[in-house]
């Protein structure tokens, strides 16, 4: 196929009632041949560019699926009842009908009631947590956006606490997910709708509208609390500070449709999120339907972090601390990074997890603490750097 | 001469669903070649309102295939906002702006941006993609049609019309000023579209690259594109320039062949500037060239310009 330079002439495109065009040639009649150019001359420096970071963001993919899957299989193990791990695959080849030996009772029931519920929630949670937070940084063009940071997470959980604290229960199961879901996506609006300005975020404006919202959220989530049962304080004590103790299948399920549609759709955008790094109107200039772009991800973002919010509580610092990492190991181009943190986020988290039951045997630390007590200081080296070589964010 | 192709979101993976009205870049066509002195872009009688003023009041204006129109004029008289208004970015008051003979309002932005593509004042990038990625990005718009095979070929073409072919795998970030400008306006150029929006795309640039921009877009012009761009330099747009629009205050003072637009009485009064315009010695190209007093007599210059 020969295009002449700056000439885009549909080859096999028939004129009909036009000059007698010669098909299929691809000689544009006027000057448009006048600036011929080798077809098909691709740059080689560009070109082996691209194949090695293909090969870059497979090799990081398939180290972090290995992570995983060892993670997944330590972490099923180990606990106050250890099942070693030969044996975990062994039930596992037993319930799929590979052959192998089941546990015994105890040992099943714990492996598959109590250990393999909450290692797929910590999967779940954590994909949605990285996924969100890529997705943020991306629709805000910050890399400080992130769920917890700005206040999502806090709004979301105003409506799982109000579910909890009013006894709640009109969805059965999902009761709690579509209340932060409504909560969430509530915050997400405004949050967009306050710290944007003539298509503009301001670090510091979106930074503060975090704080505004992160303190009106725990203002509504400290009226729950006072007016709540003791039985109900402490389930929403215990559940804010993030925690995967109670993972059960039914949990599971009632996460399962918002983070498998999150995750599902996440990375359709991807290519369109590229282009929104350039800003709002040279991303319309490229085709994006900008207004269609943010409405869509926003929804998203908003199922994501529901879904993490509604069975974990607030866990913070995953969607920033992943996302930065995978960018500075593979860039910043969003066709890796989208399911990469969804990916990398579940490792975290269910390394996380792993570490919050097993550090302080035979208590259990909540998971959000552990992930804020690690978080927080990367959030000061990451301030620290930026400010090192770009003069802080203005 | 047009043909429509069915797309999928994005990559190419099409998920038909629910929600899939959100996702679907639905139907574009592909368009054709223009013939030489069709109208791309025409504004007529538009206004443009930003807040309460009236930046724009009445303008007419059109870009042709195969011609270079400058807008020149003084700070705040309207330029860039016409731009934007011939871009599509900003609503018209009233009257009228079309793209490739409809109203911006009736095409979709994957349609306009196979039509035009624009070059903004500032070039942003909320992350640090390398050059090579970024120049790509220009190719988007082509994503799903037959052209896409064209990507890479383009690309590189437009990398090495600019002469950045060098800095492809470094972060656009690490770049300086200059260097950010000829990378965006590399992928302006590896979009390929028909009619080239250029805001001001010498100003960060060193002599030899302003003529190379300018040089550019009267090969494109000679291509069959039509090229609209913000300059300052008078100089630039009297050697460059097929037509000159002189803006000022919103209107356009003057439009037509640089060599007839640019004289000293109009210049001077849309300028404030006492300015002289003298044919080039060897070209006959206007040189536009303020009134300097020469050194010492600074007194007799200002009085003269108060008058």
């Amino acid at each position: 196929m020969t295009l002449p330079e700056a000439a885009p002439t549909p080859t096999k495109a028939t004129a009909p009632g036009t000059e007698a065009a010669a098909p299929g040639t691809g000689t544009a009649p006027g000057p448009a041949a006048a600036a011929p150019t080798p077809a098909k001359a691709t740059a080689p420096g560009t070109g082996t560019a691209g194949g090695w970071r293909g090969r870059k963001a497979l090799l990081l993919t398939l180290a972090l699926v290995a992570t995983l899957l060892l993670l997944a299989l330590v972490s099923a193990g180990t606990g106050a009842y250890r099942i070693p791990t030969a044996d975990v695959l062994a039930s596992a080849q037993h319930r799929l009908g590979l052959g192998g030996a089941p546990l015994d009772r105890v040992g099943e029931s714990v492996l598959w009631n109590v250990r393999l519920p909450r290692v797929v929630l910590a999967l779940l949670v954590g994909a949605c947590l990285g996924c969100a937070g890529a997705l943020m940084q991306g629709v805000f063009g910050n890399p400080l956006a992130e769920p917890g940071v700005i206040g999502i997470s806090a709004g979301a959980a105003v409506g799982a606490v109000a579910a909890i604290g009013l006894g709640l229960s009109f969805f059965g199961n999902w009761t709690i997910t579509v209340c932060a879901f409504v909560s969430g996506l509530a915050t997400v609006s405004a949050v967009y709708l306050l710290s944007r300005n003539g298509g503009k975020t301001e670090v510091v404006t979106l930074i503060l509208t975090g704080i505004a919202v992160n303190a009106f959220a725990g203002a509504l989530i400290g009226l729950f609390v006072f007016f709540a049962d003791s039985g109900q304080v402490n389930q929403i004590t215990f559940w804010q500070l993030g925690s995967l103790a109670q993972a059960t299948w039914p949990k599971v399920l009632a996460v399962l449709p918002c983070a498998a549609a999150g995750l599902f759709i996440a990375p359709l955008y991807a290519r369109r999120l590229d282009l929104l790094s350039l800003g709002e109107r040279p991303a319309r200039h490229l085709g994006v339907d900008v207004e269609r772009l943010r409405l869509a991800l926003i929804l998203v973002v908003a199922l994501l972090t529901a879904a993490a919010v509604a069975v974990a509580g607030v866990i913070t610092f995953v969607g920033l601390l992943v996302p930065h990492l995978l960018r500075m190991a593979n860039g910043p181009g969003h066709r890796f990074l989208v399911p990469g943190s969804a990916l990398a986020g579940a490792v975290v988290l269910v390394a996380g997890d792993l570490a919050a039951r097993t550090l302080a045997q035979p208590a259990e630390l909540p998971l959000g603490v552990l992930t804020a007590l690690i978080g927080s200081p990367f959030f000061f080296w990451l301030l620290r750097r930026t400010r090192r070589k770009q003069g802080g964010w203005a | 001469m047009t043909r429509t192709h069915t797309t999928a979101p994005g990559t190419g993976a099409a998920r038909p669903g629910a929600l899939s009205r959100l996702f679907a870049r639905g139907r574009r066509t592909v368009p054709a070649r223009p013939a030489p002195g069709t109208a791309l872009a025409e504004a007529v009688d538009l206004h443009v309102r930003l807040g309460q003023r009236e930046v724009l009041a009445g303008i007419d204006l059109s870009a042709r295939a195969g011609e270079v129109l400058a807008l020149v004029g003084p700070n705040g008289a309207g330029k860039s906002t016409l731009l934007a208004a011939l871009a599509a970015d900003l609503p018209a008051a009233s009257g009228e702006v079309r793209i490739d003979g409809r109203p911006v309002g009736d095409w979709s932005a994957p349609d306009l941006a196979l039509r035009r593509s624009v070059l903004p004042q500032a070039a942003a990038l909320s992350f640090p993609f390398p050059v090579g990625d970024v120049v790509r990005m220009g190719r988007a718009p082509w994503a799903g049609t037959p052209f896409a095979e064209a990507d890479e070929e383009a690309v590189a073409a437009a990398m090495a019309v600019v002469e950045v072919g060098e800095f492809a795998a470094r972060p656009f970030s690490a770049l300086s000023g200059g260097e950010r400008a000829r990378v965006a306006l590399a992928r302006v150029l590896a979009q390929r579209a028909p009619l080239l929006l250029l805001d001001e795309p010498t100003a960060a640039l060193d002599l030899r690259h302003q003529e190379l921009v300018l040089r550019i877009c009267r090969e494109r012009a000679r291509a069959g594109d039509a090229v609209v761009v913000v300059l300052h330099d008078l100089g630039l747009a009297a050697a460059y320039a097929d037509r000159a629009a002189v803006l000022h205050d919103g209107r356009i003072a003057a439009d037509g062949p640089p060599a007839e637009v640019f004289e000293d009485a109009l210049l001077s009064r849309v300028y404030r500037q006492p300015v002289e315009v003298l044919p080039h010695p060897r070209t006959g190209a206007p040189l536009v060239v303020p009134v300097r007093a020469v050194e010492g007599s600074y007194d007799g210059l200002v009085s003269q310009a108060g008058t």
